[in-house]
């Protein structure tokens, strides 16, 4: 009996000692969809910082795909969206889910491979004849097939390529369903060819055998936008500071932290609020 | 091999400076799984011993439903509390999703039906051997149940760890209804799943090494208790 | 202010009792009167200790009705109480034990307290009332079971091959205690088929075999003489089936 009372007690003192945590809520902070490419590449964990210091607004970030990351915001649960698919987010906004669209910065894509380059693109600067390469050479590729924006700019390539990727695929091409980070651990695995955005391969450290092959593309320019979730059709979105966190983002402070954000030395996301 | 032995060191050198971050996380994950516990124990315990003292049509087909429901996914229990939560849900104006809140419900919901039929199992044993004499004495079902609950209590606490166990290693429910939001809801289960997928193994499997720890830790404090009870009680 | 009716005299009409297709008990009638100590006697496989469970309504007849006198009161303890077999002790201290049956009634813990030491005094337990009564021994365990059932201060006590497991040293002190009870007003009803614990303890005796009650006597006359061949035969220690 004394034995079960004194464990109960070390429990009861233990759970106390967690609850007692300071408490989480910051009395303001706002919900921002994102992307797992703009968390995983640190981005993030650069900027709010800077942001909550100059307006004392939190920022909680749910980092999803874009395509998840518009479902949530559609559902109304973000304040703010920051996704990178300008496609999707226009469609987006003429569904009346999002208002005050701007654009914010680019970064881009490269296209990864093994040292090995089966597929004979290495230092290749065209984009869709490296891909036309990797499908005749039938060389393994690692597709993130998560209805993000990476994956719908990989898509479009296929397609600039002059490739039906949904038709011609075949089993050297491997849809993993998943994050970037993920997926670069699939490939990286398998010595298989991906296309990544660069702000998460600088950050990724699990290589493997996987180089830069092809890179520099214009085509392979990846543009990031920034909105509110409606007010109109969730009530409950905070828009005061949602707005205020647009608008920082695309103002002179926002952007020149973006860019001030570097990984050894090299700039990963390029402010372009101004366009 | 070299992955594994990156990862010890990473675990010790985080133990030891006891990285304000790494703190944070694990107290968080402290207070949302042994919330979830109590919560599933003050639930469980007493529908557990419920079901294995009262006699009603469909006992038989409720043991294996609660039997079944120990192997919840934690994938689906978090996408089932995610669209309850949702603003576009039931829920909704709770406003609770991706907070604290709602990851301790849906680990409670996880682990419930784990701590019920365990308990379950533990009472229906004890009642088998009690059950004449207590209604010789004249005791109640409900008095019956208790007091079966309070004579098993030793067995009940690994019930009870195990349920604990559950929570503290699953990552598939919070990760959806918590959002991983750094400093909010990111716990170790959530944090290991973002290492690996930023590729930094080490850092992951360190973070998983102090998981494991931690639950071995209270595992066999639980088990030295419930020896020496064994011991003492008979 | 009237006292309480008496539980007794218990009477079974047409009783019976089956069982896994099996009838245990066929066509049972007799009324149970208080004051002597009934002993039921007869051959394994006679339905002693069903018809004692029938009796304390742990079990329900399959036809046929078993009633008290009178209802017994919804509060307060059990006045009617059985000693196993085997003793079937929680995991909790002697004392606490024996307390329990109060407990479960709502007896206040003040009065609860003593009349448990009372009880656990009479069976000469008092220097135990500490110990977790699951490490003590089988003889200390029964006497215990039959501290809680006198604590209970019941009107009829059921015990069913009370000392089956235990040496001659642990029989005594059983045989006692239960002598002590009766002599405070209990009415004893026990299931044996120890021939020599049934001449020491029997006021009365009730030969069961094949779940009938094949004679009924006074102690004295059935051991002198049993009417009955069965019992007879049960006497000089034949097996019957």
């Amino acid at each position: 009996m004394v034995m079960l009372r004194r464990f109960t007690l070390a429990v009861s003192v233990a759970a106390a000692a967690t609850l007692a945590l300071p408490a989480q809520a910051q009395e303001k902070f706002i919900t921002v969809a994102s992307t797992t490419s703009t968390e995983q590449s640190g981005l993030f964990g650069f900027i709010l910082p800077i942001f909550q210091k100059s307006t004392g607004i939190g920022v909680r970030v749910v980092a999803l795909g874009t395509g998840q990351a518009l479902d949530m915001a559609r559902r109304g649960d973000a304040d703010v969206v920051f996704v990178h698919d300008p496609a999707a987010e226009r469609k987006f906004v003429s569904e009346g889910h999002g208002i005050g669209h701007r654009d914010v910065m680019y970064n881009d894509f490269v296209l990864i491979g093994p040292k090995g380059d089966p597929a004979k693109v290495a230092g290749g600067k065209d984009i869709t004849a490296a891909l036309q390469k990797v499908q005749a050479a039938q060389a393994p590729f690692v597709s993130r097939g998560d209805k993000s924006g990476t994956h719908a700019a990989e898509v479009r390539l296929w397609k600039d390529a002059g490739i039906d990727i949904a038709k011609q695929k075949g089993p050297w091409y491997r849809e993993t369903g998943s994050g970037m980070g993920p997926a670069l651990n699939t490939a990286s695995s398998m010595n298989a060819y991906i296309l990544a955005d660069r702000g998460t391969w600088l950050s990724f450290k699990n290589r493997g055998d996987l180089v830069v092959v092809v890179e520099g593309d214009k085509r392979l320019f990846n543009q990031y936008g920034v909105m509110l979730v409606n007010p109109a059709k969730h009530p409950h979105v905070k828009k005061d500071l949602g707005q205020t966190f647009v608008d920082w983002v695309v103002s002179p402070d926002g952007q020149r932290a973006i860019a001030q954000y570097t990984i050894g030395g090299q700039q990963l996301f390029f402010p372009n609020a101004g366009r | 091999m070299d992955t594994i032995q990156l990862a010890f060191r990473e675990a010790l050198a985080m133990i030891g400076q006891l990285d304000p971050q790494l703190v944070e996380i694990v107290l968080l994950s402290l207070r949302v799984s042994l919330t979830a516990v109590v919560l599933a124990t003050l639930v469980g315990l007493p529908l557990g011993a419920a079901i294995a003292v009262a006699h009603f049509p469909g006992r038989k087909t409720l043991i294996v439903v609660l039997n079944a429901l120990m192997g919840l996914p934690p994938v689906v229990v978090g996408l089932v509390v995610y669209l309850m939560l949702s603003r576009a849900g039931p829920l909704g104006a709770l406003g609770i999703l991706f907070t604290p809140a709602a990851m301790i419900i849906a680990q409670a919901i996880l682990i419930t039906p784990i701590i019920a039929a365990l308990a379950r199992q533990a009472v229906e044993d004890a009642w088998r051997e009690y059950q004449e004499q207590l209604h010789s004495l004249g005791a109640w079902p409900v008095q019956s149940a208790l007091t079966l609950l309070w004579d098993t209590k030793f067995s009940l606490v690994t019930t009870v760890l195990a349920g604990f166990g559950r929570a503290a290693a699953e990552v598939g429910a919070v990760i959806i209804v918590g959002g991983n939001i750094d400093g909010v809801t990111r716990v170790m289960t959530t944090a290991i799943a973002l290492e690996t997928s930023k590729g930094d193994l080490p850092l992951a499997l360190g973070l998983g090494i102090i998981l494991v720890t931690i639950v071995l830790t209270l595992n066999a404090a639980a088990y030295l208790m419930k020896e020496a009870a064994q011991r003492r009680y008979g | 202010m009237r006292a309480p009716a008496s539980l007794l005299p218990l009477t079974l009409e047409h009783v019976c009792f089956e069982a896994g297709g099996r009838r245990i008990i066929d066509d049972v009638s007799l009324v149970i009167d208080g004051g002597s100590r009934t002993v039921i006697l007869g051959p394994n496989g006679a339905g002693k200790s069903v018809l004692l469970r029938l009796c304390h309504g742990l079990l329900a007849p399959t036809a046929g009705r078993i009633e008290w006198n009178a209802r017994e009161r919804t509060s307060g303890p059990r006045k009617q109480a059985m000693v196993f077999q085997r003793p079937v002790m929680l995991r909790r201290s002697a004392l606490a034990n024996v307390a329990y049956g109060m407990k479960v009634a709502g007896v206040g813990a003040t009065e609860r307290g003593a009349r448990a030491r009372a009880a656990l005094e009479r069976v000469g337990l008092t220097h135990l009332a500490g110990r977790p009564a699951r490490v003590l021994s089988g003889g200390e365990q029964q006497r215990l079971a039959l501290a809680r059932a006198w604590a209970l201060n019941p009107e009829v006590l059921f015990l069913d091959e009370p000392t089956a497991s235990l040496d001659p040293g642990a029989t005594h002190e059983i045989e006692a205690a239960i002598a002590a009870i009766h002599a405070g007003g209990t009415k004893i009803v026990m299931v044996t088929h120890n021939l020599g614990q049934a001449r020491r303890l029997a006021d009365e005796v009730l030969f069961m075999h094949n779940g009938r009650i094949a004679e009924r006597a006074h102690a004295d006359r059935f051991f002198a003489g049993p009417a009955t061949p069965e019992a007879a035969a049960f006497l000089k220690g034949e097996l019957l089936w």
